[in-house]
C-alpha cells in the first residue's frame, strides 16, 4: 500500500514537472533539429539554426534592441522605485497606506490595458511608436515589482546608520549614495534582475507601441506568421537561456543574505 | 563667569498629544561628564535626541557655545552621537567607519587614515581597522561607534545608552573605560541610562530625571547623600520611606510626627508642614536600641545574600504599609521571622518634601 503510494506520488510529480517543462525542453530539443522541420523524428543535433539567427541581421538587431530596452527600462524602475520605497520608509506622508496601494497597482492590471492606455496617450501627445515608447512601458509595469521588493528590504534598523551619516556631516544625498543605496544593495540589483527578465521577454506592449525598430519577442512573432521552422525554436532557446541568467541573478541578490 | 558649554533652556517637548518634557533647562560644563538617568519614559532619550539634533523640541532653546542650535541639523552642530545600536556602516570597513567623518569634512585620505588609526588606538582597538563591523564583537563594535564619533572632536559627545546591550561583567570594564577616555579626550560627555550604578561610578554631573522633568542634579555623592526629591531617593539608590507631619518646630530642631512615633530631627520646616523621611539602607541600624531616631520594632520579611552584604527587608509592627529596607553585614545573623528594632542617627534621615 505504502509502496503504491510512492509510486503515484512520483508519477503526480513527474507528471507535473513535465507539464511544465516540456515544452520547453520540446523547444530546445528540435532547435537542434537538422532538416527543415521542428517536428519528430529528430534528426540533429545540429547547430545550422544557430547560425541562422545569428546571420539574420532583423533577429540579432532585435535581440540587441531587447537587451537595450530591457537594461535601461529596469535602471530607471529600480531607480524611481528605490526613491519612492525611501520616500514612505523614511517619512511621514498623509495618506502613505493609500499612496502605497496606488503605487503597486499597475501589478493587477493587465499589459494589454496598460499597452493600450499608453499607445491613446502617446498618441495624443504626438509621441511616435518607438522603442523609447515601449521602455516607458515597461517601467510602468516594473516600477511597483521594484518599489515592492525595494520597499520590503527597507526595516527600521536602517533608520539609525542613516542618522549616524548625517550626525556625522553627511549631506543628504551623500547619505543616499553612500549610505543606503549600499546598504540596500542586495535588494535594488534584485529588483534590477526581476525587472530585466520581465521586460526582456515582455510582447503584448512592445507589440504595440514599438513599429519598424522592435524587441526580440516582437520579431519572433513576424517569424512565427510565416510559419514553424527550427530557427525560431533557436532563437526561443536564446530567449530562454537569458531569462534563465537573469532569474538566477536574481535568486542570488534576495538570498544573499548579510551575516548578522 | 564662563558661558556653558550647553544651555538648555527652558526646552518642553510634545509628540503628538503626548508631552515628554516639561520646561527642562539644563547647563552642561565643558570636559564634563554628564549623565541623564531616568527610568524608561522619563524623556532622557528625547532630550539627547534634542542635543544632538534629530528632534526639534516644541518649545525652548538650545545653545551649544554660545550659539542658538536648536533648529539647527546634525550635520552642521558640534555634537556627535553613539547610538544605542551602534549604527556602524555594515558595507564598510571599520577604519572607512571611523574615518566618513572627516571625510565628509574634505579631509585627504592620508590623513583621514591616520586619524582614523589614532582615534582606533585610543579606544584599544588598532588592529581592528581593515576588519568588517560583523567580525567584530558587540564591544568592539561599541568601542568602534566610539571612536568614529571622537575622530571629528566634536565640542559635545552624546552617548545613548551605550552599555546597555552589553553582559554585565563587559558593561563595567567598558564604563571604566569610558570614563578614562573621557578624561583623557577632555571633550563633554552626556551620556544616558537608565543604571543608577553606571550612573555613580561615571557621572561628574548627574541629572535625574522622571515624567519629562529634572528631578534633581548635582554630583552624584550629593544626589546619593542628599536626595533633593522622593523620586530621585528612591531611583538613585534604595531608601526607606516614613511620612509624617511636623508637630513642632524651634532652635533648628523639629519634631515629626509618623507611624512609627514622634521623632526628633534637625530641620528648619515650620509645624504642620508634611514631609517624607528617607533612610538609605547602610543607614538602618538593625537589632541595636541606642540610635538616636528610633523607629520602632520590624518583622524581617526577607533576607538576600548578596556577597559583601545581606540586603534585609522588614515590615514596621505598628504599621504594616511601611516597609524597611536595610543592608547588613554578611556575617550578621538574621533571618525571616526574626522581631528586630529598627533606628539610625539623625543625621542621616534625609528630610524631603512630602
Amino acid at each position: 500500500m505504502r509502496a503504491l503510494v510512492r509510486i503515484v506520488s512520483w508519477l503526480y510529480a513527474i507528471a507535473i514537472y513535465g507539464f511544465i517543462f516540456l515544452p520547453v525542453v520540446v523547444l530546445v530539443l528540435f532547435s537542434l533539429q537538422a532538416t527543415s522541420f521542428p517536428i519528430p523524428p529528430f534528426t540533429g543535433p545540429s547547430l545550422r539554426w544557430y547560425d541562422a539567427v545569428l546571420a539574420d541581421t532583423r533577429l540579432t538587431s532585435a535581440l540587441v534592441n531587447s537587451l537595450l530596452v530591457a537594461a535601461c527600462s529596469s535602471a530607471a524602475a529600480v531607480t524611481l522605485g528605490f526613491l519612492s520605497a525611501w520616500g514612505f520608509a523614511r517619512f511621514a506622508l498623509p495618506g502613505s497606506a493609500l499612496l502605497r496601494g496606488l503605487i503597486t497597482l499597475p501589478l493587477t492590471v493587465s499589459y494589454l490595458i496598460i499597452g493600450m492606455g499608453l499607445l491613446v496617450l502617446f498618441n495624443w501627445a504626438g509621441i511616435p511608436k518607438s522603442l523609447l515608447a515601449a521602455g516607458v512601458g515597461h517601467v510602468v509595469i516594473n516600477l511597483p515589482l521594484c518599489f515592492a521588493i525595494i520597499y520590503s528590504q527597507m526595516g527600521d534598523h536602517q533608520i539609525n546608520i542613516e542618522r549616524a551619516a548625517r550626525d556625522l556631516g553627511a549631506p543628504e544625498w551623500k547619505v543616499l549614495l553612500l549610505i543606503t543605496v549600499p546598504v540596500m544593495a542586495p535588494a535594488i540589483f534584485a529588483g534590477f534582475f526581476l525587472s530585466m527578465t520581465f521586460s526582456w521577454d515582455e510582447f503584448v506592449i512592445s507589440f504595440l507601441l514599438t513599429r519598424f525598430d522592435t524587441t526580440l519577442p516582437v520579431e519572433i512573432w513576424n517569424l512565427l506568421r510565416s510559419g514553424l521552422n527550427p530557427k525560431t525554436n533557436a532563437v526561443g532557446s536564446l530567449v530562454f537561456a537569458v531569462s534563465i541568467v537573469l532569474v538566477v541573478f536574481f535568486e542570488l541578490m534576495l538570498l544573499r543574505r548579510k551575516p548578522a | 563667569m564662563t558661558a556653558p558649554l550647553v544651555d538648555v533652556r527652558a526646552v518642553s517637548h510634545r509628540f503628538g498629544q503626548h508631552t515628554v518634557l516639561r520646561n527642562v533647562s539644563l547647563q552642561i560644563e565643558p570636559g564634563s561628564y554628564t549623565i541623564l538617568l531616568g527610568p524608561s519614559g522619563s524623556g532622557k532619550t528625547t532630550l539627547l535626541s534634542i542635543l544632538g539634533g534629530f528632534v526639534t523640541p516644541s518649545q525652548g532653546k538650545v545653545l551649544i557655545r554660545g550659539e542658538d542650535c536648536t533648529a539647527m541639523p546634525p550635520a552642521k552642530r558640534p555634537t556627535t552621537t553613539v547610538f544605542q545600536d551602534y549604527a556602524l556602516f555594515p558595507h564598510m570597513s571599520v577604519g572607512s567607519n571611523v574615518g566618513f567623518g572627516l571625510r565628509m569634512q574634505g579631509v585627504d585620505a592620508a590623513t583621514r587614515t591616520a586619524r582614523a588609526r589614532d582615534a582606533l588606538a585610543l579606544v584599544g582597538l588598532a588592529t581592528a581597522f581593515d576588519k568588517k563591523p560583523h567580525q567584530l564583537s558587540g564591544g568592539q563594535r561599541q568601542r568602534v561607534a566610539l571612536a568614529r564619533a571622537l575622530v571629528v572632536e566634536p565640542a559635545v559627545l552624546l552617548l545613548d545608552e551605550p552599555l546597555g546591550a552589553l553582559d554585565l561583567k563587559l558593561r563595567r570594564q567598558m564604563q571604566d573605560e569610558l570614563k578614562a577616555i573621557q578624561k583623557r579626550v577632555g571633550t563633554a560627555f552626556i551620556h544616558v541610562t537608565h543604571d543608577q550604578e553606571e550612573a555613580m561610578a561615571l557621572a561628574d554631573h548627574c541629572v535625574v530625571m522622571n515624567a519629562g522633568r529634572i528631578e534633581d542634579e548635582g554630583p552624584p555623592e550629593r544626589v546619593y547623600a542628599r536626595p533633593a526629591t522622593h523620586f530621585s531617593a528612591t531611583f538613585m539608590g534604595e531608601s526607606t520611606l516614613i511620612s509624617g507631619t511636623v508637630a513642632a518646630a524651634k532652635h533648628g530642631t523639629i519634631t515629626v510626627a509618623t507611624q512609627v512615633g514622634p521623632l526628633s530631627l534637625p530641620g528648619t520646616q515650620p509645624a504642620g508642614t508634611t514631609v517624607a523621611l528617607a533612610v538609605r539602607p547602610e543607614h538602618l541600624v538593625l537589632g541595636a536600641t541606642d540610635g538616636a531616631v528610633r523607629l520602632g520594632m520590624a518583622t524581617v520579611r526577607d533576607v538576600v545574600f548578596q556577597g559583601s552584604f545581606k540586603r534585609v527587608l522588614a515590615v514596621s509592627e505598628k504599621d504594616p504599609a511601611l516597609h524597611f529596607i536595610a543592608r547588613v553585614p554578611a556575617a550578621a545573623v538574621v533571618q525571616p521571622g526574626d522581631i528586630v528594632a529598627v533606628s539610625c542617627d539623625a543625621g542621616d534621615v534625609i528630610l524631603l518634601a512630602g
